[in-house]
């Protein structure tokens, strides 16, 4: 049996009044993908965001349940710390503009003051850079601006900053909705690497990604888990009627 | 209702052209007034230029009996005065520009103090010389006596900080919105990596802000050189070059507003339109270089 690293229980959240997450129950178990899908607005990406409490960065929110990692409650955590065994990837690849290449892989320590010897620092970049399978393409312009970088390659990027904290959990939202086929190809190879030493939260709007690269598939409607079984499961042989409905295109 | 008949619509043409032709009208009258002013302060220090060359720059006296145009006590008075109100306004210009732009951006509160910053430019120069009169003079005058230096009260110290006052507004208020600019997904990235609020600002918002803010502070500089009225009122006007922060001095702006009207000679009147001539160029190339940062900022 699998161990679980994360858990919610009852979990609902809040933008202002408006409900967007209604009693999660979910176990997402270790060194697996699973691909959290649903049409717009149905609240996939505000999941995730409680999973490493950034829903709590914007302005009246709020949210009721809990989320267990591992066996803590991450809403007892402090979120700093939290944010460190949880890596994020974002839609759109964000890059520091200000920083080199090989800054922006070390970004997490910098920003937070630790001060890592040169040698240190190499090895990280480079073991986060092989990882994210960007090393090869940019080895020899380490100390250009990451920004320089093709969309592809930047969000490459962006996974090796996150790789580099050595987080447990990576959430990627919608990370290949800004790419081209090519590089959506490159990364979903990527995350079926990922998947030996990290766990994988991935959203998508893209069921045919779902399909390819997930474990098991969550089906998020209007703020609700419908649905939340073995990929395989749910895309042959879904039981309820709206993820029926969703994966044969008749909404979403 | 209906244009029908090709007369309205020939009027509703011809006013259409009358207005546009209206408006560039207008902005060429504006051009044409800078430059003419520009070509007035030229031409009118011109007889100074000749009488008193490159020494107008650096000679240190300034005795228009003697016909001695040395006008270094005033450039330096200029530039000390600036530097010092830009050393005290600064630190205060980046944390209320940080905190409306960052930490306290939406509500009432908000607005009201960003308007109330703003309302800063607003107040009459005359009037920010008068509180320094009655309040900052005898508060400086006390402070230099226990520093047992000559308790003038006026003097560049008292006018540095009035001045620091007087342009905040200007910094602070480009200083927010550059750092409102800062894309969220960056901010957001920072902290997706364990990052503080301070830490993001520190690493993230600084650096990227980092030309907006040098443009804010520019532009300040460019207000604090050519203002006037309140550091006349509390410069002490000095002749003499300056050799504390102390001392009375005169800017070359509180120069010509002081001596103007008594300037008798060809000479003197010139010296002190040449000391606006400069003036004017060395602020107008201050501004050209600030809105240029600017114009970059806001396309990357």
């Amino acid at each position: 049996m699998e161990s679980t690293i994360l858990k919610s229980e009852n979990f609902s959240a809040w933008f202002g009044e408006n409900q967007v997450l209604k009693k999660i129950n979910i176990e997402i178990p270790r060194n697996n993908i699973v691909a959290v899908m649903g049409p717009s607005g149905c609240g996939k990406t505000t999941f995730i965001r409680c999973v490493n409490r950034m829903h709590e960065l914007t302005n009246d929110t709020h949210v009721e349940g809990t989320i267990f990692y591992t066996k803590n409650d991450i809403y007892k955590m402090d979120p700093i710390i939290l944010r460190r065994f949880i890596g994020m990837v974002f839609q759109r690849p964000n890059p520091f503009p200000t920083m080199s290449i090989y800054q922006n892989v070390i970004a997490g320590y910098t920003l937070n003051g630790a001060s890592l010897r040169k040698p240190e620092k190499d090895e990280l970049v480079e073991d986060s850079l092989k990882k994210a399978a960007l090393w090869d393409e940019v080895k020899d312009m380490l100390h250009r601006k990451g920004t320089f970088l093709s969309g592809g390659q930047q969000q490459r990027l962006c996974i090796a900053r996150a790789l580099a904290m050595k987080p447990e959990i990576l959430l990627l939202d919608e990370p290949t909705s800004a790419l081209d086929p090519i590089s959506t190809a490159k990364i979903e190879e990527l995350l079926f690497d990922l998947k030996k030493n990290y766990t994988l939260l991935i959203v998508t709007h893209n069921m045919q990604q779902a399909g390819r690269v997930s474990d098991k598939t969550a089906f998020f409607y209007l703020g609700e888990l419908i649905e939340y079984n073995d990929t395989k499961e749910i895309f042959t042989n879904p039981k309820n009627e709206k993820t029926q409905n969703y994966i044969t295109g008749r909404f979403g | 209702m209906q244009v029908s008949n090709t007369r309205q619509i020939k009027q509703l043409q011809f006013g259409e052209l009358f207005f546009r032709k209206g408006l560039a009208l207008s902005a060429l009258l504006l051009g044409i007034i800078l430059l003419s002013i520009f070509i007035t302060i030229l031409v009118a220090s011109l007889p100074s230029i000749k009488a008193i060359g490159i020494s107008f720059f650096y000679g240190k006296t300034w005795n228009p009996v003697e016909n001695d145009f040395g006008g270094l006590p005033f450039l330096i008075g200029t530039l000390v005065t600036s530097i010092l109100a830009l050393i005290i306004s600064v630190p205060f210009s980046i944390s209320v520009g940080l905190f409306l732009g960052e930490y306290f951006t939406k509500g009432f509160l908000s607005v009201f103090f960003k308007n109330s910053i703003e309302l800063l430019a607003a107040i009459p120069s005359v009037i920010y010389g008068f509180v320094g009169m009655f309040i900052l003079v005898p508060f400086v005058r006390d402070l230099e006596t226990s520093l047992s230096l000559p308790p003038y009260g006026v003097g560049i110290f008292t006018a540095s900080i009035i001045l620091s006052i007087m342009i905040i507004p200007y910094s602070v208020s480009l200083i927010r919105q550059v750092i409102m600019l800062v894309p969220s997904s960056l901010k957001e990235a920072a902290y997706s990596l364990g990052a503080t609020r301070y830490e993001v600002i520190k690493n993230i918002i600084i650096p990227y802000t980092r030309s907006g803010i040098g443009a804010g502070i520019l532009l300040s500089l460019g207000r604090a050189l050519g203002e006037t009225m309140a550091v006349t009122m509390l410069i002490g006007n000095s002749q003499i070059l300056p050799t504390n922060i102390f001392a009375p001095s005169n800017t070359m702006a509180s120069v010509i507003a002081n001596e103007f009207t008594e300037a008798t000679g060809d000479v003197y009147l010139s010296a002190l339109i040449e000391m606006g001539l400069f003036l004017f160029v060395v602020t107008t190339i201050i501004n050209v270089i600030g809105r240029q940062i600017i114009k970059r900022f806001s396309i990357d």
